[in-house]
Parts: C-alpha cells; structure tokens; sequence
C-alpha cells in the first residue's frame, strides 16, 4: 500500500492488538470460533437487546429470551459465515441477519399474536427513526458503555481512580461541573484537570478503536465504522 | 444506561483532538465533512488562530501543499496525532460559506462574478492533475472582499450527490470533468430562483452538466469564458443566438451608441423638415 494513503501516514499507531472476532467466528477450527462467537456476543448482546425493546417493542424478558435464542441460533446455524465486508458494515449484517430471525420466528409469532402490548411489526409504524438508526444508536450506547466500564477498571488497576472521578464528574454528568469546581473539590490545579481530562479522552478513544477493531475485518470497514461511531 | 445526551458528550471528547504534541491549543470545532473534522486552535508562539483539520484516511495536507494558489488555503504543517489520526494546520478562514453568501447575495452578475474566482484555483489544480471530486457550496469560502477559497481537497472520490458527475456516482474513473460537472451543478445553484433566466446561461449550464464527460467544457477556465462573455454581454460558447437574440443582445450592449445614432436621425429628419418647409 501507498504509505501516502495509510490511515494516518506511514506512522500510523491504530490500534491492532485485538484480534478480528468476526474472522475467528468464521473460521473452521472450532477453538478459535468459540472465543469470535464470545466476542461477538459480548460486543453485540446489549445493542440486540435493545433493539428487540425498542423497535419490536417486547417486554424486557421476551427480549432477553429472544437475544439469547437469536446468537444460539447464529452460532449453531453459523450465520457469520455468509458474511461478505463488500457489501456492508458487520453491523448492518448482523442487523439484517436479526430482522430476519425475528420475522421468521414461530416463536416469536405466536408470542406476537399473545402480547397485547405490541402495536406492529411494521418497522415504519414503530417510530420515525430507521432500523438502521435505531440499532446504529444502541451500538453506539453499548460501545461507549462498555468502554467507559474498562476505562475505569484500567485507571483503577493503575492506580489513577482521581482521573476517572474527574472524568466521571465532567464528562458522564448530566451536568457538568465546571473545571474550577472539580479543582476545588479534588484538590488540583484547573490545569491538572485539564490534564486528567485529556488522559481519560485519550485512553477512550484507544479503547474504543480497540473494541472497534476487533469487530471489524478490514481497514476500510474499521475507518467507515470509527466515522459513524462519532456522528 | 448512559442518556442519548452523555452519549453525544461522550462521542465529542472522545473523537477531540489531543495536540498536547504540538504547539497548538484546541478551541473548538468549527466544522466537519464527509473526511474528517475542523478545529479552531490557537498558535501562542505565533500569537494567531489557525483552522486544524484532523482527518481520518487520505492525503489531503500532501495535495493542499503541492497546490501553492491565492484561492487554495495554504497549509502551515502536517503531522499525526498520538492516536493516529492525521492532522495538518491551516490558515483560518475568516468569511462566509458558498451557500450563505448567495442567501445575501441577490444580485445576479455579483454571483457569477464571485463564480468566476472560483473557476481558477479549480483550473490551476487540474493543471496538476488534482482533481478535487467533492466540489460544492459547503467546500468555498468567499471573503470579505470577494474572495475565493476552495477547500476540501483530496477527497478519496466520496463526492456529494447533489454535484456528482454520473461517472463519480457510479463508481468510475474520474478526472478533471466530474469537477466541471460540479461546477455546472453550482451556476444552476446560482441561478435558481431568477425570474427571466436568460438563455445562454441555461446553456452554459447545460454544457457543464452534460452526462458524457466529452460534451462537457474542456476545462474550468473556458467555463469561466463563458461566464465572462455572458457577463459583458458577448456571445458564448455553449449558446447558439437567433438573428433577434443576437441583434437584442448588440442593442443591449450598444444603448449609449444607438441612443446617439436615433438623436442624430431625428435631428436630421427636422432639419429635412424644416428646409423643405
């Protein structure tokens, strides 16, 4: 490749320490296909679980029974495998791959012709956000979720809990303190906050394209997904 | 469950910039595009605010300092951030965007004008071989005093609908026509809304949005022509008159010349008058 047209230029650092999960799924041997099933259940449980609540509308056990019965099936049935990067996201694939479960699920008809509380199949009629926008919004959620979990694990761990407090106070607040306050109430200079602030950021961000890279099978499909993620 | 509000906060810090690295001190962001998202910094040594656009793939600070024109934005330095990303810095544009400057610009001839300055960096960069392939209001900057900035190049071929060559949309080999396509895209953008369009402009603009490549203009500058032509009422290329269009269109540029010849025909035809009385 054109080191010119490298992500970054020839010293690009993206992150590739964690292997692709969605090329260990797909793989023959089955000891590498149990820890790519794991990952990919892991990265993708909360966002599918969610969508089956708010866009099928389901209760929050038929949604957790239905999360589970669709991964169950996509490993035993190995719907990874059919999975083509030229064509699309991972994330729309697997998005698709779920719409399709659940319009297929006898299981899931006869709970739909049961459940009073369900308005409609009908994907438009459930709300003015797309499929795609709702399960893109919930991936996000997810993702940054799980994320600011290890974020706050690896600060700890190394000792540095004051720059997640910090972080926490600012950047996970429904309101923010202010940088003088978080000095004052931590004992830091405002400039120290700043600092903290930007470590916490940083380490984000690395963790983020971690997780990102390991659900990804390409550079191309890393960049496209890093782009959505942020908008 | 973070709320859809610490979500949206948590994507901005998480995607900001640290150039903790260099000599730069983040102030905002002030814009983003399909390739990567501006910021406004400040240069302390230099005591002066400069535009950083951090990108996500593509060579666009490489492109940008190999195009050294009045109606470029000249790049002062490229590098990468800690976590990648490729940055460069860049003077800080101080004026209005293509699409708010025509919202207060009702005058047709001071937007063609204005259309003209945009055609030469554009020329200058085919020159070169740089094609720019997203070329679109959102992408010039026009200054306090009529200036042009073209920005955004070295796009990997994205492209934005509305201005795409049919060629670009579908995926093939682009050159320096799918710019002119563009163009074209944006004089009709410019002429929107006129009440009498006149016909050679509704020709030029056919000309440049021409779906083969070949029937569009040879280039960016002879597009221009034509815009300059229409504009000090000559003929243009792309514009074949009638007889009465072109006799219109000497009357209109010669009124001061024919107003003379009438008041000197009826001067003499009293002066026939007034002998034969």
């Amino acid at each position: 490749m054109d080191a010119d047209t490298q992500i970054g230029g020839a010293n690009a650092r993206f992150p590739d320490t964690r292997p692709s999960a969605i090329e260990a799924a797909g793989s023959d041997e089955a000891a590498r296909r149990g820890p790519g099933h794991e990952a990919l259940v892991a990265a993708y449980w909360k966002p599918v679980y969610r969508y089956i609540r708010l866009k099928w509308r389901r209760s929050n056990e038929d949604a957790k029974d239905l999360t589970q019965s669709f991964f169950t099936a996509a490993i035993e049935k190995r719907y990874f495998l059919s999975y083509d990067p030229r064509k699309g996201t991972f994330r729309t694939f697997l998005r698709v791959c779920l719409d399709r479960f659940l319009a297929n699920d006898r299981k899931f008809e006869s709970r739909q012709k049961r459940s009073a509380e369900l308005v409609a199949l009908d994907f438009d009629a459930a709300g003015p956000e797309s499929p795609e926008a709702i399960f893109h919004q919930e991936w996000a959620r997810s993702l940054f979720e799980d994320t600011v979990d290890e974020l706050r694990r690896s600060l700890q761990v190394r000792g540095r809990g004051i720059c997640f407090a910090v972080f926490e106070r600012y950047d996970l607040a429904e309101t923010p303190a202010t940088y003088d306050q978080l000095a004052g109430d931590f004992g830091i200079s405002a400039a120290t906050v700043t600092n903290y602030l930007a470590a916490a950021r940083r380490e984000l961000r690395s963790l983020l394209m971690e997780r990102l890279r390991a659900v990804t099978t390409s550079d191309s499909e890393f960049r496209r997904e890093a782009r959505a993620l942020f908008q | 469950m973070i709320s859809d509000k610490i979500l949206a906060r948590l994507k901005a810090a998480a995607e900001l910039p640290d150039l903790s690295g260099t000599r730069y001190r983040l102030i905002e962001e002030i814009g983003r595009g399909g390739m990567g998202v501006v910021y406004r910094a400040e240069d302390p040594e230099l005591g002066r605010f400069v535009a950083i656009k951090v990108l996500d793939e593509g060579n666009e600070a490489r492109v940008l300092a190999s195009l050294e024109h009045p109606g470029i934005v000249p790049v002062h330095e490229a590098g990468v951030l800690p976590d990648g990303r490729s940055y460069y810095a860049m003077k800080l544009i101080r004026g209005t965007r293509l699409d708010a400057f025509l919202a207060k610009t009702p005058h047709l001839p001071d937007r063609l004008r204005v259309f003209q300055r945009i055609c030469e960096p554009v020329a200058f960069a085919h020159a070169r071989g740089v094609v720019h392939r997203d070329l679109k209001p959102a992408n010039i900057m026009v200054g306090e005093f009529g200036e042009v900035l073209v920005m955004d190049w070295g796009a990997p071929g994205v492209g934005t609908p509305a201005f795409m060559a049919p060629e670009q949309a579908a995926g093939g080999e682009v050159d320096a026509r799918a710019d002119i396509f563009a163009l074209g895209r944006m004089v009709e953008l410019l002429i929107r809304g006129e009440e009498r369009l006149p016909k050679p402009l509704a020709s030029i603009c056919r000309r440049a949005t021409q779906q083969q490549p070949a029937a569009r203009y040879g280039g960016a500058l002879e597009l221009a022509a034509d815009i300059a032509a229409f504009l000090d009422g000559m003929p243009v290329s792309a514009h074949r008159e009638s007889i009465t269009e072109r006799l219109l269109r000497f009357a209109s540029r010669n009124r001061t010349l024919l107003a003379l010849v009438a008041a000197y025909l009826a001067m003499r035809i009293l002066v026939i008058f007034w002998i034969g009385r």
